[in-house]
This record gives C-alpha cells, sequence and structure tokens, in this order.
C-alpha cells in the first residue's frame, strides 16, 4: 500500500506520462553502465601503480611486507607477529590460495581454520584485488574468507598478489566479481586501513571497533611489470 | 515564544558555553584542512563535482524507475523490502521486524534516518534495548543529546566530557581508572560495546547509497561498526530514504571519490563495503535475513518542488564545518535533525517552514557552503527559496511594513535623496567628531557589540551634484 | 586598453546606497579610478539601491519593482560599475533570475546584467588599468567579501592593483576569505552571531597588525571597523578603492574626525 503510494507520488512528481521512457532509460543505463571520468590517481599502469599503492599504505599506516613468492607467506606472517610481540596464532578461513600455502614452514604458528571468534588475536583474508587509487584492498565475503576475520581481531592480516593491484576501485570490483563467478557475493570489504575514529576530542585513535592493527603481505610472485 | 526566539535564546547559550566553543575552534577546522589538502591532491575534484551532480540529477528525474529495478534486484538477492511513507510507518516496521526476531538487544550502526524518525525512545518502549555503535553516537546516546553534526555526532564534546561521563555510566568498573586519554577510552568503549555486539540480535544501519543494479547498500564508516552491526546479529536492517540510490555501481564511485574527502578530508573512509542481502547458504557469517527499508517522509514531495536539488545530498557534511554560523554556534542551536545549511534547507521541507522556517534565515548568504558541497546543491538559493516562502506567510507586520516602507521610498529617488540626506546628516551630527555612535536610535541590535561608524555627512549624489554643478559635467 | 571602443566609454557608476549615505569619498574615489581607465563616468539621478535588502528577504515583488527601476535608471549606458561586489552580484546574477517567467523583463535583465561590473575586476579584466594615482606607504591587509570572491570571483584583481602601489606592503590574514558576518539584515536579525563572526575576523585581523583593513564593500567594512572601535583598536579600514585612488584625505571609517 505504501508502496504503491510513495511510487506514485514519485511518479506525479516526475510527469506520469514519461514513466514507459524513465524505464527504458533506467533499463538501458543498468544494461550498460556509464564510464565517468576517473582521475589520473585511478589511472596508474605499471610500476607507478605499484608505488602509488605502496605509498598509499605507508600513509595508512599499514604494514607492508613484501614476499618474493607465494611460499614465503607464512614465514613472513610469523616474523611479522613476534617482531610485534604478537601471539603465533591466527585464524583464516578456506580460501585455497591460503590453505595451499606451506603453513609448516612456520612450524610455531598455530592456525585456526573458519569464521573469527570473539577472543581471535590475529585474522587472516586474501584479498582479491587492491586498487592503488587509495591503497584499498578488496575482500570478498564467504567461506574462503569470513568477514568477521576483518573486523573481530585486534590484527588484522591480509594477502596480496601483486598482480591484483589494480588502477581503480572499478578495476577493483572487476577483478572481485571476476574471482567470483560473476556472483555478487554478500559483502565487498573495501578496506584502507585500519579501523579508526576522531570520535573523542577529535584525535584519531585506531581501533575503534575493528582492528587496530592492518597488515598487507604482498606476494610479488609472477608479477608482470610493465 | 515564537520559534525565532527559540532559536535566538539557543544561540546564545551556544555563544555563552565555553566547553562548546573549544570544541568548535578545532573540529570542523580540522575538517577544513583536510578536504583542502585532498583537494589539492586531486586536480579533478572540482570535475568530479559536475559529474557527481550529474548522476544524482540523473537518479533523481528517473527515480521511480530506479526504485523498482533496486526492488527487484534486492529481492532476488534475497533481502525483503519495506516501503513507509512516513515516519510512523517506518517506526512500525521495525517495530514488527524486531518483535519478529524476539530482539532483546539491537545494535545500530550510525543512521540520521533514524534520528529524523526518533526510532531509538520507540525500541525502548517497548523494553529492547539500543546500542548506538558509532562511537560519536554512542557518546550522545549516553548524554541523551541529539547529533550536533551529521559526520561528527559529538563534535561538541571534549575528551574530558567524554571521560566524565564514562565514569558516571560504566559503573561497573573501577572509578579511579586512569581515563586520561582519547586511547583509554577508545578501548574501554571498544569493550563495553563488543560485548553488546555479540549479545545483539538484530543489527540497523544506514546507507550511504543504494543500487538499483545490484539491490545492494553501500555503507561506510571508519570505526568498522556497521560492519560488525550487519555481520553478527542474525537480522540485518537498512533503514534508508528513497533519495539514496545510484543507477549502478559505476556510478557509485565518483560518489565515492568525493564523500570522505569533502568529509573528513581522507582520500577513502576505512571501510567502504556493498552489502547484498542476507547469507548465502554458502556463507559462515552474516544475517539470515536482511530488510531494507524505503522511507519517503516528504522526499516526494520535495522532488516536485524547487527544492529537488536538495535530494542530492550525499551527507557529508562539509556545508557546516565551512559554515560560519554552524561553527559559531554548532548543531544544537539548530534544535532540527540535520543542522548547519542542510539542516536549514531540508528541516523547513520536512518540518514545515511554520516550524523551521526561521533556520533559513540565519546565513549571511556567504556561500561557502555551496562553493564546497561535493554535488552543487545552490543552497543560498534554496534558504532564499524558504525565505520567500516565509515572508508570504508571515505574520510579523513589523518587519514587512518596514520592508514595504523602504521600497515604497527607494522607488521614489527624489524622496529617498531627501530621505538620505536627512539621514546622513543627522547621524553625522549625532556623531560628532568621535566619527562613531555607540548607541544607535533603533539599531541597538547593531551598537549592543559594535559602534556604528557614522556617515561622512552629505550624501554621494548631492556632492556630485555640486562637482558637476561648480567644475561642469566630468571631462 | 582591451575592449573595442573607439571613444572613451560611458560607464554609468552604481554608487549603492551604504556609499551614497555613509561614504561618498568611496564613490569619488571609484569614479577617479575609471577615469584612469579612460571612462567617461555618469551617476544616474535615478538610482538608489539594488533591491537586495528585500530580495533577501524573500520579498521577491520588492526586489523586482527595484530591479526594474535600476536597470531604467542605466539605459543607455556602455558598463554599470559598483564599487561593491555584493552588489554588482545582485544586477549582474541575480537580476535576470528575479525576471525569470517574465520573458520580456528577463530579456532586459540579462542585457543590463551584460554590462554590469565589479569595481576592481572592471578595471583590470575590462580596462587592463596598468598605474593607480594612489600611492600608500604602509601595511595593509585585505578582506575579500563573499560575493565578489564567491559569486564574481574577485580575488586576484584587488591585489593587482595594490601591488601597483610601490611602498604598500600587502600582508595576508589568516582566514582571510571567511564571511565578517555582516549579511545586511542579518547583522541586525542575529546580532549575537554576527558578533561572533566579526570578532573571529578582527582575531585574525590583529595577527597581522596592519595599519589598514581593506575591502571592497562598504557593508563588510563599517561592521568590521565598528567591531575595531568597540574593541579600542588603532587599525583603520577604508574601500580599496580610496586607496587606489589616493582619496584618503578623510579619515578611516569609524574613525575620529580631524579637526578641522
Amino acid at each position: 500500500m505504501s508502496r504503491n503510494r510513495i511510487l506514485s507520488a514519485v511518479r506525479g512528481a516526475l510527469d506520469p506520462s514519461h514513466a514507459p521512457a524513465r524505464r527504458s532509460a533506467a533499463s538501458a543505463r543498468i544494461a550498460s553502465a556509464p564510464k565517468h571520468p576517473r582521475p589520473n590517481i585511478a589511472k596508474l599502469e605499471g610500476d607507478e601503480r605499484i608505488a602509488r599503492f605502496a605509498e598509499c599504505l605507508a600513509a595508512l599506516g599499514v604494514d607492508r611486507i613484501e614476499v618474493q613468492a607465494a611460499d614465503e607467506v607464512p614465514a613472513a606472517i610469523a616474523t611479522y607477529l613476534s617482531a610485534r610481540g604478537l601471539p603465533l596464532r591466527l585464524r583464516r578461513g578456506e580460501d585455497n590460495i591460503l590453505a595451499s600455502l606451506p603453513w609448516h614452514h612456520a612450524s610455531d604458528l598455530v592456525v585456526d581454520i573458519g569464521p573469527a571468534q570473539a577472543d581471535d588475536a590475529v585474522g587472516l583474508s586474501r584479498a582479491l584485488a587492491g586498487a592503488a587509487e587509495t591503497g584499498t584492498l578488496a575482500l570478498a565475503s564467504g567461506p574462503g574468507n569470513p568477514v568477521t576475520l576483518s573486523f573481530l581481531p585486534d590484527t588484522h592480516v591480509v594477502v596480496l598478489c601483486e598482480q591484483a593491484i589494480v588502477a581503480s576501485y572499478e578495476d577493483a570490483i572487476a577483478r572481485v566479481l571476476a574471482e567470483n563467478g560473476g556472483v555478487v557475493p554478500r559483502t565487498i570489504n573495501l578496506v584502507t586501513g585500519a579501523s579508526r575514529t576522531g570520535d573523542i576530542g577529535g584525535k584519531i585513535v585506531m581501533g575503534a571497533h575493528g582492528p587496530r592493527r592492518l597488515a598487507v603481505i604482498l606476494i610479488r610472485d609472477g608479477a608482470q611489470r610493465t | 515564544m515564537t520559534k525565532t526566539a527559540a532559536f535566538e535564546a539557543g544561540v546564545s547559550a551556544a555563544l555563552a558555553n565555553e566547553a562548546l566553543q573549544h570544541a568548535l575552534a578545532d573540529v570542523p577546522a580540522g575538517f577544513v584542512a583536510g578536504r583542502a589538502r585532498q583537494k589539492a591532491a586531486l586536480p579533478e575534484f572540482e570535475g568530479l563535482r559536475r559529474t557527481a551532480r550529474d548522476i544524482r540529477d540523473h537518479t533523481l528525474a528517473h527515480l521511480d524507475a530506479y526504485l523498482e529495478e533496486f526492488e527487484r534486484n534486492a529481492v532476488s538477492a534475497g533481502s525483503t523490502v519495506h516501503w513507509a511513507a512516513t515516519a510512523d510507518e517506518a517506526r512500525e516496521v521495525v517495530l514488527s521486524i524486531c518483535r519478529a526476531a524476539g530482539a532483546r538487544t539491537i545494535a545500530k550502526s550510525k543512521s540520521m534516518v533514524s534520528e529524523e524518525i526518533a526510532l531509538n525512545a520507540a525500541l525502548e518502549a517497548q523494553a529492547m534495548e539500543v546500542v548506538e555503535t558509532d562511537l560519536g553516537e554512542y557518546l550522545i546516546q549516553l548524554r541523551g543529546e541529539r547529533p550536533s553534526h551529521i559526520i561528527a555526532p559529538a563534535i561538541h564534546l571534549r575528551a574530558g566530557d567524554v571521560a566524565d561521563e564514562f565514569r558516571l555510566r560504566h559503573d561497573h568498573l573501577d572509578a579511579s581508572r586512569d581515563l586520561a586519554t582519547p586511547e583509554v577510552m577508545v578501548a574501554e568503549a571498544r569493550s563495553v560495546l563488543r560485548e553488546k555486539f555479540l549479545a545483539a540480535d538484530v543489527g540497523i544501519t544506514g546507507a550511504n547509497f543504494l543500487v538499483a543494479e545490484t539491490g545492494s547498500a553501500i555503507i561506510v564508516t571508519n570505526e568498522g561498526n556497521a560492519d560488525l552491526t550487519m555481520s553478527l546479529p542474525k537480522v540485518h536492517i537498512v533503514l534508508t530514504t528513497i533519495d539514496k540510490l545510484v543507477p549502478t555501481l559505476a556510478d557509485a564511485w565518483p560518489l565515492l571519490r568525493l564523500l570522505a574527502r569533502s568529509a573528513t578530508g581522507q582520500a577513502f573512509t576505512a571501510y567502504t563495503t556493498i552489502v547484498t542481502g542476507p547469507r548465502r547458504p554458502e556463507d559462515d557469517a552474516g544475517p539470515q535475513s536482511c530488510h531494507v527499508i524505503l522511507l519517503d517522509n516528504g522526499r516526494s514531495e520535495l522532488l516536485q518542488s524547487e527544492f529537488r536539488p536538495i535530494l542530492r545530498c550525499i551527507r557529508c557534511g562539509a556545508c557546516m564545518n565551512h559554515c560560519p554560523v554552524y561553527c559559531a554556534i554548532g548543531g544544537h542551536a539548530y534544535d532540527s535533525v540535520y543542522p548547519g545549511p542542510i539542516g536549514a534547507v531540508l528541516t523547513p521541507a520536512l518540518a514545515g517552514v511554520g516550524e523551521a522556517g526561521h533556520l533559513a534565515q540565519a546565513s549571511t548568504f556567504c556561500g561557502r557552503c555551496e562553493e564546497v558541497c561535493p554535488v552543487e546543491i545552490p543552497l543560498v538559493s534554496m534558504l532564499r527559496g524558504w525565505r520567500e516562502q516565509a515572508f508570504a506567510a508571515s505574520d510579523d507586520w513589523r518587519s514587512r511594513t518596514f520592508l514595504r516602507a523602504w521600497v515604497q521610498l527607494a522607488k521614489r529617488p527624489r524622496a529617498y535623496g531627501l530621505a538620505a540626506r536627512i539621514a546622513a546628516a543627522i547621524l553625522s551630527a549625532l556623531a560628532g567628531a568621535k566619527g562613531i555612535l555607540r548607541r544607535l536610535p533603533f539599531g541597538e541590535r547593531w551598537t549592543r557589540q559594535r559602534d556604528f561608524p557614522a556617515p561622512q555627512g552629505t550624501t554621494f549624489q548631492d556632492l556630485w551634484k555640486r562637482r558637476e554643478r561648480d567644475e561642469g559635467p566630468a571631462p | 586598453m582591451t575592449d573595442g571602443y573607439a571613444r572613451r566609454p560611458r560607464v554609468g557608476l552604481f554608487v549603492t546606497c551604504l556609499v551614497d549615505l555613509m561614504r561618498p569619498s568611496v564613490g569619488f574615489a571609484a569614479a577617479r579610478l575609471l577615469h584612469e581607465a579612460g571612462c567617461e563616468v555618469v551617476v544616474p539621478r535615478a538610482q538608489t539601491c539594488c533591491g537586495q535588502p528585500a530580495y533577501n528577504s524573500g520579498d521577491r515583488e520588492s526586489a523586482k519593482t527595484l530591479a526594474l527601476a535600476t536597470i531604467a535608471a542605466f539605459e543607455g549606458l556602455d558598463y554599470v560599475v559598483a564599487p561593491s561586489g555584493s552588489c554588482a552580484a545582485m544586477l549582474k546574477l541575480h537580476y535576470p533570475r528575479l525576471m525569470s517567467g517574465d520573458d520580456d523583463s528577463e530579456r532586459r535583465a540579462r542585457g543590463f546584467a551584460e554590462r554590469v561590473h565589479e569595481l576592481l575586476s572592471f578595471l583590470v579584466d575590462v580596462r587592463g588599468l596598468a598605474s593607480v594615482p594612489g600611492n600608500y606607504a604602509g601595511k595593509v591587509t585585505y578582506h575579500d567579501g563573499c560575493s565578489g570572491l564567491r559569486e564574481l570571483k574577485v580575488s586576484g584583481q584587488p591585489r593587482q592593483l595594490l601591488a601597483m602601489m610601490p611602498e604598500i606592503e600587502l600582508i595576508e590574514m589568516p582566514a582571510t576569505q571567511a564571511c565578517c558576518g555582516f549579511g545586511g539584515l542579518f547583522s541586525i536579525k542575529f546580532p549575537d552571531i554576527s558578533n561572533a563572526m566579526v570578532s573571529a575576523k578582527t582575531a585574525s585581523i590583529d595577527q597581522v597588525a596592519p595599519e589598514l583593513v581593506l575591502a571592497g564593500d562598504l557593508g563588510c567594512l563599517m561592521n568590521i571597523a565598528g567591531k575595531l572601535s568597540r574593541q579600542g583598536s588603532k587599525i583603520g579600514c577604508r574601500h580599496v578603492a580610496e586607496v587606489l585612488a589616493g582619496e584618503t584625505a578623510d579619515p578611516p571609517i569609524a574613525h575620529p574626525r580631524a579637526a578641522s
């Protein structure tokens, strides 16, 4: 009832006789989404793109650890956690790539699997893309990378392949959809730095509700530099 | 007391409130500097504003079609879409969802629409516990206040105020604990609110945008509280209004590129989440049901009025950060859900010009708000539009008579010239050699705090006439 | 000279009601500068007020009446120039908007608007004035009036003109683009807010401690000068045209008259 009231009020405001034309204009726009101009920072290529991504992470206070190959990830995480005095225990989802890592290389690192529990200290996820324009990580929800891992633990470690660094948000979403078989996942989480708030006296404090600390493990394996 | 008099009383209180004045001295200025930095770092900023405006205008001009598209796609993603024409209806929808879920605890992420419909009181009246999880909202919920800013609701508080409040309200903690820094207080709020998140049966968020193409909501926060709100409880409610649509995801990016830059001066908010429906069969987390409530509450009327451009608003708050009036008096003096320039335009539309028309008077028309608006809302013209409606409906015969009499005079150059000559001579004589009037007859609203500069004594027209007579027409 | 008039263009000076009543020296300074810029200056008798107080109070009808009278008063002149960003913006941008819906009047308002300029931008942008008669020596600061700055984009021109005086020292105050809180009737409708705003402005001025505060709008200047005077400040306020034209025989706004 309210539905019809609202829709007819909107239609009335817009000229009811043109409703069919509006409908076809809307379908056309959805069928073929517009290509809006993008700023230059969202069009970078090659080394410039990689460098921008790194600069943005640094400016956001995100720790960045580069490894040459996926094999090195477990050991790099263990080194990172111990250097920060953090517990050598993390939780990850069922992500194929994360599962295929040689976790036995970091034998003192305990790896739990599944959605985050209230007292987990470290969450590990794989980002499907990184948007260089603002150093933004794109993650998709699902059993591979449970969304709770990004928000409940104090420390969030994100694995990202260097080839997955794209120029823009548009490109990042295209990559997320491609990896997800064209299906929009329940949530796409664009993460730009760790959780923060300025609500007490205007001072920025990290770790408002989500992680205080965000680290990106960047795998350079097979990176195509153009 | 008239609405204007009540407003003036609020203004006087705000100006005399030292704590508020301290808070206002720092925070909006930080946002202004941040926006300026972001604008300087992005040469395409002004062009993006054009694009953003066009996207919003296109959406509003096809709103019926996009609402239907959104509904179709949201439903096929598994969401339930509810329509609410009024605030009452929206509250009723929320209540019935919460009742059906057997909700005892409800976690809320920041939502101005929920303020607009006074949702918390309605839920509490049903013995449900509502917890605001945005830290700023949580602070004002503890204090029983309204947000004083749309993106920084507790901007009027200083760290010391927060410490006092925490000591009072978190009475299960050691009363002598250290609350000296914002860091300590944030940690305390985090642990208190974490318990609430884990206990919540229903999570309510707003939406920054709705995407017709995918039936998604886009929600941005810096704290991550919206993500916990939409992921942990078994029911997720997206409470939003019909003007929040964008056609496609591609249309969202130009707006998102401007939103945080205009709001807090960040390039991008820490968490930008595109949420589409409830958990999927394969998902390990997320709510079992997702409800989207589309509230009208006056928007469809605005759509056919001269005020349609106000519906472009993406709620960044830049207009208030840059408004010298807002920065002088803060948000509470407006006594409306939405303060600042956007509030002065939107509130008369939502509450009626008789209730809130006076807000549109409280502007010098300095134009800084529309200069920074990311979607180029002509805020000054809209404020003037409300003044026109207020003037037409006004029973303020004094200012009407004064204005009309003055116009009658100004229409008659000879009479006007004579009046100006007399006024210049009298004021100048009253001032004498001092060059100022410390009190001005009928002008004490000026001279209470400022001197009135004396005129030089003769009008320009008279002197020019004299010069032409003495010297002949200028060469 | 950058325009195409073979003869000297005839410029109608829109004096503004504030200059007419309060400070004729600004009008003479404007006339002098226009003369320097090679213009013939005409002051139509039939002008009074641009109608802004009515327009901004929501009284569109009254504003329209005054707008039509103003347009009529300046028929037949090549340009209309006002020593005020606020009044010039009213004439140039708002008259056509006021007349919308009335084709004939709108056409007239548009034709009129094309000829309207704010004084300082006219001198620089239209007339390419290369030197000014004034030669002020001392430290000044410039307040950007809102309408001139945001509606007419007047910002570089006054500074360019001031720089033509070799001994002047222009020091920018913090937040020079912040509104002074005048806002026409706003200043008496909301005196407390207006006072808070002008107090912020005088605090900015105090930070650079100039001898003179300059601006292109008498409204702002009366507000700022009135506040400085109440605060017991010695800093003077003048319309920028007075300094540029060297018309500084009269004391600054709100300063004591010289003993005669």
